[in-house]
């Protein structure tokens, strides 16, 4: 009998989330200001969550190491949030947003939290449209959709390329009227830097005043982690810059399980990688691949030509272009999930097919779509449909329109017209399915300590489908947890506040302290880059887009060197009273040094190929699906939750089972 | 490219600044600006020089934590864009390039090119909401058709990124671009307009005490604005605002 009790509701799945809801302890109106919870981060889970969790009545307390809330990454997430409205009649229900989450998760995630996910779903939208979220609208001033990756519906709401962003400043509006109200206690340029636990339970943070160094000390009867993915442990992601694992791996370490850390998404539509100085990768959003089709050059010596600058892609006729998604995938074409999508990039890139310098970029080409567009236009205006001219000026607007602030993010980056070339693209890490493990109610393994939102492991399995995180966050935040927990803290009502005075707390700061003084008073020889460039480089080698035994085995072993030379030599200048942002990475990196290293096991032990784990040895040999991932369901088809004990070598292997009742296991099929 | 660089270095908010003068050799013209600093940066921690401390995050262009006042302009010398997404083609083999923070007497600096805008939030803690309550009971999504037009306004005015770049490049250090923005995001909304007359005067009677100066319309804050935030929008809110003067209940 595993340790692991996912308290999964009884009944059958459509009512299991409404029984739940009813039969949860409930704490009064006049007994939630008695109750404080602290949550850590402000995207799209934490900002929702701390908004609704003060509007009940609870006391907040929200931290963020940005200089506003509104800066949380979910910001720069750019093509949309589904829904499942059928507000386009084309057949979308609960349970086909359901059936598609779970296939596009590969079998990997829960039933009944994806259930659940759908079935809330479209309060998110009506939701954010009362909150002021200006959504995209037709002429008739109704809300419009699109389509993203692994489904065949559109049920994707979106605000041009900056839908995150409109939904962010949503949820921010709702923090700043209970800040008003003095409801949320807003913390900002404050990093958590320990979970406290007293008798058990998560009682509280050790902070560090980011701007004047001081460590700080905050309790609270509930503590809620919404603090964002890992993706930084790849050193270049499509995260932020200071996005990190810290308050997980925090959490973590006091006791709450990391589940399936191998499980991580590389977006198809990136911009490549460009030298060695770069710091970050650029997201081109999936819905891009609505109306741009992608291709290499069918013959080697056009690519040849191409990379050597004697050729341009649009000089390359239609019948030598491979489009090769739509070729081999001719059901989904290029709208195939981002996981089937970048394995085929790279697949075309190591055959010697790839258009950029490095030959690691593939084309995404916009040239039908601005036809298409132009020639509608045309015939709406009654104009000549077969002026090519025209034609194209009038489909550049419409593309222009529908997406125009990428097409400019990208001209300023690459210096290449795309309305004119079209784009170059690689695969990039973007998100981290695995997280922290959590239960139905989203509670960790610490009691009291919830996740949510990217944070947590829970709703994607092994490979998240495009316009599914923004669901996940705002649906954890709004909609799951101002529920779930109070079934927590029902008890807590005549608890009263929580001291800090205590030992614990003592402790936990002592710890804080020390590790801080430890990495000024190192005087090493190399920069805390130094470091994460080398993990990360690790990392996409060994640990990346396609993986196998000798690699992974290699990683764990060179992972735990460059930490072990990290702890010697690593140097951090200035003091830690007052602004440092180097003492801030300096910390971060030494959790993504851990991390890096369980993330290697985790994918060493998962002997199958499943969503955006892809394992060499396993693979479908011959027929239809020749080379494509090959699940194994007999063996694998559990949530693997490690728990800390010491060197991540020495982690402890937890197995959750997942039952499937609802949906038949299946190959994963896009043919 | 090699380049010098004046930066300005302040230890904290209490002690005076100055600009020191650093050089940096082979930046690739198709690095950022920022990854320009990061070379300093690891340049001079290898010199046993601390960093210099600069807000950044998503490095894409939308998060609106990079700042940065470049050779006399917010953002630097392109257009719409911002600091993390200025690519140093834009300048030349040679150049001798003058970084400075953001400054207003609304923005002290914390440190070096750090600046404190926190009473950007405080505006909006003010009013820049709708209040409704989370509780997913709301009616439909499409219960109220909006006009495309209104809707793509308010889009484009709720675009701002909160950067700061109007405020700092403003002669009166105003704020009226970033709080109109946001007026009219929910001014053009059907949502917006139970709370319109209390939003408008709360919000520009917060932004008054945060010291910030008024807007004598030369239009600098639309031309270096990284979002194209327009001018429009702070006429809306004017009139808004006088409206509410004279005719609100909620006063």
């Amino acid at each position: 009998m595993s340790v692991l009790n996912s308290n999964i509701p009884e009944g059958p799945i459509k009512d299991k989330w409404t029984n739940h809801k009813n039969n949860i302890n409930v704490v009064n109106p006049a007994n939630k200001r008695l109750i404080d919870v602290i949550v850590v981060g402000t995207g799209l889970a934490g900002g929702s969550a701390a908004a609704s969790l003060a509007e009940m009545g609870y006391n907040v307390k929200a931290f963020c190491y940005q200089d506003s809330p509104r800066r949380a990454h979910s910001i720069a997430a750019q093509g949309g949030i589904n829904a499942a409205k059928n507000y386009q009649n084309d057949g979308d229900s609960v349970y086909r947003l359901f059936y598609d989450t779970v296939k596009g998760g590969d079998y990997r995630a829960r039933e009944a939290n994806v259930y659940r996910l759908a079935e809330v779903s479209a309060n998110i939208i009506d939701q954010c449209v009362a909150q002021g979220v200006p959504f995209a609208r037709d002429y008739g001033g109704l809300l419009d959709n699109r389509s993203f990756g692994g489904v065949l519906v559109s049920r994707t709401f979106y605000a041009k390329g900056q839908t995150g962003q409109q939904l962010l400043l949503g949820a921010y509006s709702a923090m700043n009227r209970q800040i008003n109200k003095g409801k949320i206690k807003m913390y900002n340029r404050h990093e958590m830097m320990d979970l406290v636990k007293v008798n058990g339970e998560a009682r509280g943070i050790i902070a560090r005043n980011l701007v004047t160094g001081e460590i700080e000390r905050h309790s609270a009867h509930a503590v809620v982690l919404c603090t964002g993915g890992y993706g930084n442990v790849f050193f270049l992601s499509t995260n932020a810059m200071g996005s990190n694992v810290s308050a997980a791996w925090k959490a973590h370490k006091r006791g709450a399980f990391f589940a399936n850390p191998c499980y991580t998404q590389i977006h198809p539509t990136c911009i490549p990688r460009s030298g060695e100085d770069q710091a970050k990768l650029t997201l081109m959003s999936e819905s891009l691949r609505n109306d741009g089709r992608i291709w290499v050059p069918g013959k080697l010596e056009d690519a040849q030509a191409i990379r050597e600058g004697k050729l341009k892609p649009t000089q390359i006729k239609e019948e030598d272009r491979d489009y090769y998604l739509e070729r081999r995938y001719p059901a989904f074409g290029n709208l195939v999930p981002r996981d089937v999508a970048s394995r085929a990039a790279k697949e075309r890139c190591d055959a010697g097919f790839g258009v950029n310098q490095t030959g690691e970029a593939v084309y995404l080409d916009f040239a039908s779509a601005i036809e298409r567009y132009g020639k509608t236009e045309a015939n709406i205006k009654g104009l000549d449909a077969n002026d090519s001219k025209l034609v194209n000026e009038l489909g550049t607007k419409v593309v222009e329109a529908k997406y125009g602030n990428l097409f400019q993010m990208y001209e300023k980056i690459a210096d290449e017209n795309p309305y004119k070339t079209p784009m170059k693209i690689y695969p990039a890490v973007h998100y981290t399915m695995g997280g922290i493990w959590v239960d139905y109610n989203l509670m960790t393994t610490v009691p009291g300590c919830y996740a949510a939102g990217e944070a947590n492991f829970s709703e994607h399995g092994a490979n998240r489908l495009g316009a599914s995180a923004l669901m996940q966050g705002l649906a954890d935040g709004y909609f799951v947890l101002p529920y779930t927990i109070g079934n927590f803290l029902a008890k807590d009502i005549r608890t009263g506040e929580i001291p800090t005075d205590t030992e614990e707390f003592d402790q936990a700061e002592k710890e804080v302290k020390e590790r801080l003084d430890f990495f000024i008073n190192n005087k090493g020889s190399k920069s805390v880059d130094h470091f994460h460039k080398r993990l990360g480089k690790v990392m996409w080698n060994k640990v990346g887009m396609s993986r196998n035994e000798q690699g992974l085995k290699e990683a764990v072993d060179e992972i735990k060197q460059i930490r072990e030379e990290f702890w010697k030599d690593v140097k951090v200048p200035g003091v830690s009273h007052g602004l440092n942002p180097e003492l801030e990475k300096a910390g971060r990196v030494a959790d993504f040094l851990e991390l890096g290293e369980l993330f290697a096991k985790d994918a060493l032990h998962r002997n199958e190929s499943c969503g955006g784990h892809f394992r060499e040895e396993s693979v479908e040999v011959g027929g239809e699906q020749d080379g494509e991932a090959l699940r194994d369901d007999v063996n694998f088809r559990y949530v693997a939750a490690w728990e800390y004990k010491g060197e991540p070598s020495d982690a402890v292997l937890h197995k959750e089972q997942l039952e499937f009742n609802d949906i038949e296991l299946k190959q994963r099929s896009y043919k | 490219m090699n380049l010098t660089l004046k930066v300005w270095r302040q230890l904290n908010a209490k002690e005076a600044g100055k600009v020191e003068t650093y050089n940096v050799k082979d930046i690739s013209p198709d690095s950022s600006f920022l990854e320009m600093l990061d070379i300093l940066n690891e340049q001079l921690i290898n010199s046993d020089i601390e960093p210099v401390a600069f807000d950044h995050d998503c490095r894409e262009g939308i998060c609106g934590m990079c700042s940065l006042y470049i050779n006399g302009e917010a953002h630097g010398p392109d257009r719409k864009v911002t600091t993390c997404q200025l690519h140093m083609r834009m300048f030349k083999d040679g150049d001798t390039i003058t970084i400075e923070p953001f400054r207003s007497a609304g923005f002290p600096v914390v440190k070096d090119l750090v600046v404190d805008r926190s009473a950007f939030d405080r505006i909006q803690q003010a009013g820049g909401y709708v209040s409704v309550n989370t509780s997913g009971n709301t009616q439909d999504a499409n219960a109220i058709p909006i006009p495309k037009a209104d809707a793509d306004k308010a889009f484009d005015a709720a675009t701002c990124i909160g950067c700061g770049a109007c405020v700092a490049t403003c002669k009166n250090g105003s704020a009226m671009l970033f709080v109109s923005a946001k007026v009219s995001q929910f001014s053009l909304l059907p949502q917006g307009q139970v709370e319109k007359d209390r939003r408008v005067l709360n919000m520009v009677d917060q932004m008054d005490s945060e010291g910030f100066g008024n807007c004598t319309n030369t239009g600098a804050c639309e031309v270096e604005c990284p979002k194209g935030i327009s001018l429009d929008n702070i006429a809306r809110m004017n009139r808004d605002f006088l409206s509410a003067s004279i005719l609100s209940k909620d006063k």
